[in-house]
């Protein structure tokens, strides 16, 4: 707390939490389940956290739980660098510690209600996306047809898998998935994912569509879209970018004038159009 | 607010005693050339300088600053740095700068750090006695200034004119013996703020500042931004001595015990390459065009679009002596643009 300039909070400041569940689901990723230790913690899907791993940095992670889940924060971490692979070394019981719930939280969870809804995944992109998909199915009723499409590069590369059988054997979700390249155990579709946009065309019919993948992806996907003539006010994206402050200070994230850790990282792609750094 | 004279010799002995009292840093000679320094004789405070090396942000967002300290597998506690200093001799160019920060670091996200040196800080002004090199303050409307500061100086030759703008600068006053300002000080003050206004102009702007923000607006595919960053180094020294750049990388640093250790942020800059890479290699703005276009972007209109308009160069010119291959001016790239595109 500081007198003389009345402000009360350091916003780079982190909380504490601990690791609840750890498990590692493939090479690649993994899942890690945390509480705070305050046991505060209020968010709405899209919004992301700074995880600490003190000594090594802190990396922006999506929240990939739904507020409706009480069992804890979740999220599914790809090991690419320094913090990442720290977090691939977590144990239940351990300390981490978590700036957040950072961002805007843009997932049109009320406005989707009534009306058709389409995830289209690339990779790890599941992973910013599933705290909106698992909130729409834990208030199925509300919403109409619910379509999740997934590519993958590799048989290999696929986590979650139980979650994605679960949502393949539900009636009330049409669940499609692809992979880049097979093999030998493979037996589902071979294909970039928007090769399974065709497949929804009567999903796709007034619905809200979200997108996250890779960067490379956007541009395909919104390309075929466009074919089936969705608004750009019905496309939501969840954009990466380099982040460090995550509250709109250090400059590392933004997208011309935006920034992403403040504005999104989730945006209507009518507010991109005037962006030509964002795709 | 009071305004008062006082001679050269009476300053002297104000400033020596302020040394005593508190922790003062003050404009002084480095070689042929200036710079803030801690200040510890009135002897060594040079207000007649030109331009120095620095921007004094660096008492505000340090090069490199501790954030906090934590213990591995413990919490974190918040480093808040708390020594009060004058800050002695800041042109009116760079008290705007100041003011910019001051609003960016107190919106939306308030950070302490920022604001708790700000707080400690009074801040003695004085106007330009000597144009540097490449100072363009007239063309930014910053050459002079009538607000930010605690205490205002105005060299008026045997003696300096001292407005008193707030209570830290009354509090600041209080050792000085200094006489109420007579209509004759008042009137060579009014005059060297008119001359200054004109006169602070090595790299004129061919338009009013506040139509920057449109004119990029019709410029982001022009050639220029190529033209002009195929010689850049991606050095990022425009960045690093400019008084409103500001962004910043936070970095972890353990200490030998291997359990303690504190988490610190470092001065970072958009030229330089790699700002905007992500792990695994994708870069957000890979291109040297696109970081040196984002620069001048945010100068002229992403940050004013924060800060009310104000355009967030002022015209002190350091980064034109800065850069090496000599393309960091922003007033050559504006110009031009205003040469192709026009002010229509
Ligand atoms: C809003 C948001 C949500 C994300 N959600 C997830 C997720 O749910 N799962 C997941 O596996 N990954 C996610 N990422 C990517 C993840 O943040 C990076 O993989 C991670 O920061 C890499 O850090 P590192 O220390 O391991 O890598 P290093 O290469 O050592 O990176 C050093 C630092 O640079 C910054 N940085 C590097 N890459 C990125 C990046 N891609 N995005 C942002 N900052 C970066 C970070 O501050 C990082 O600590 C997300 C990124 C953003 C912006
Ligand atoms: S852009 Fe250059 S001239 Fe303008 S304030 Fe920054 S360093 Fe000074
Ligand atoms: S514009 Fe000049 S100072 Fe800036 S990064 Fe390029 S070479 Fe360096
Ligand atoms: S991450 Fe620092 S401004 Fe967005």
């Amino acid at each position: 707390m500081c007198e003389c300039c009345s402000v009360e909070k350091d916003i780079y400041l982190p909380q504490t939490a601990t690791v609840q569940e750890a498990r590692i689901l493939n090479a690649t990723e993994i899942f890690v389940r945390f509480g705070m230790d305050d046991g505060n913690f209020d968010y709405v899907p899209g919004q992301f956290v700074e995880v600490s791993i003190a000594g090594i940095g802190e990396a922006p992670l999506t929240i990939a739980s739904s507020p409706t889940f009480t069992g804890g924060i979740d999220m599914v971490v790809r090991r690419i660098g320094n913090v990442t692979n720290a977090i691939h070394k977590l144990r239940p019981g351990d300390k981490i510690g978590i700036r957040g719930p950072l961002g805007n939280g843009m997932y049109p969870v009320a406005e989707a209600r009534g009306r058709n809804v389409v995830f289209i995944c690339g990779g790890i992109g599941l992973v910013p996306q599933r705290s909106f998909i698992n909130y729409v199915l834990d208030n199925r009723d509300d919403y109409g047809d619910v379509a999740i499409l997934l590519g993958t590069k590799d048989p290999s590369q696929r986590f979650l898998t139980e979650e994605l059988e679960a949502w393949a054997r539900r009636k009330d979700v049409i669940f499609i998935e692809t992979v880049d390249k097979g093999d030998a155990s493979w037996k589902g579709k071979v294909g970039v994912v928007t090769t399974l946009i065709s497949e929804i065309k009567d999903t796709l019919a007034g619905a809200v569509v979200s997108v996250c993948g890779p960067p490379i992806m956007y541009k395909f996907v919104l390309m075929s879209l466009a074919e089936y003539n969705i608004p750009a006010d019905d496309i939501y994206l969840n954009l990466e970018r380099k982040m460090k402050c995550g509250v709109g200070k250090c400059g590392h994230c933004q997208i011309n004038n935006v920034y992403v850790c403040v504005d999104g990282p989730v945006f209507k792609y009518s507010d991109l159009a005037t962006l030509p750094e964002a795709i | 607010m009071t305004t008062k004279t006082i001679s050269k010799k009476a300053f002297k002995e104000f400033v020596n005693a302020i040394i005593a009292a508190e922790k003062v840093i003050g404009v002084q000679a480095k070689g042929e050339r200036f710079d803030f320094a801690e200040l510890t004789s009135a002897d060594d405070l040079r207000l007649d300088y030109d331009v120095t090396l620095q921007a004094p942000k660096k008492y505000f967002l340090p090069p490199c600053e501790t954030l906090m300290t934590f213990e591995v597998g413990g919490g974190y506690q918040s480093h808040i740095a708390d020594e009060p200093f004058v800050l002695l001799g800041v042109h009116p160019y760079d008290v705007v700068a100041i003011a910019q920060m001051d609003e960016l670091f107190s919106q939306n996200n308030a950070d302490v750090h920022y604001l708790k040196r700000r707080a400690n800080a009074t801040i003695v002004a004085v106007d330009v006695v000597t144009a540097s090199k490449n100072v363009f303050a007239s063309s930014m409307k910053t050459a002079t200034t009538r607000t930010g500061f605690d205490i205002l100086l105005t060299d008026i030759g045997n003696a300096y004119v001292m407005e008193i703008a707030t209570e830290k600068g009354r509090k600041l006053a209080a050792q000085a013996t200094a006489t109420v300002a007579s209509a004759d000080d008042l009137a060579k003050r009014e005059s060297i703020w008119k001359a200054n206004e004109k006169g602070l102009n090595k790299h004129p702007l061919e338009v009013n500042p506040e139509y920057l923000g449109k004119l990029l607006d019709k410029a982001y595919d022009h050639p220029v931004w190529e033209e002009k960053a195929a010689t850049c180094f991606s050095c990022g020294s425009c960045n690093l001595v400019c008084p409103t750049c500001y962004c910043f990388n936070v970095q972890d640093d353990v200490n030998w015990d291997l359990k303690t250790g504190q988490r610190g942020r470092a001065w970072d800059g958009c030229l330089l390459d790699g700002f905007a890479k992500v792990a695994g290699g994708h870069d957000f703005r890979k291109k040297r065009a696109d970081r040196f276009r984002h620069r001048l972007y945010r100068k002229a209109k992403y940050v004013p679009a924060k800060i009310d308009g104000q355009i967030a160069c002022v015209g002190c010119g350091r980064c034109v002596g800065a850069c090496l291959p000599d393309i960091a001016n922003p007033v050559s790239v504006y110009n031009r643009l205003v040469d192709d595109l026009g002010i229509g």
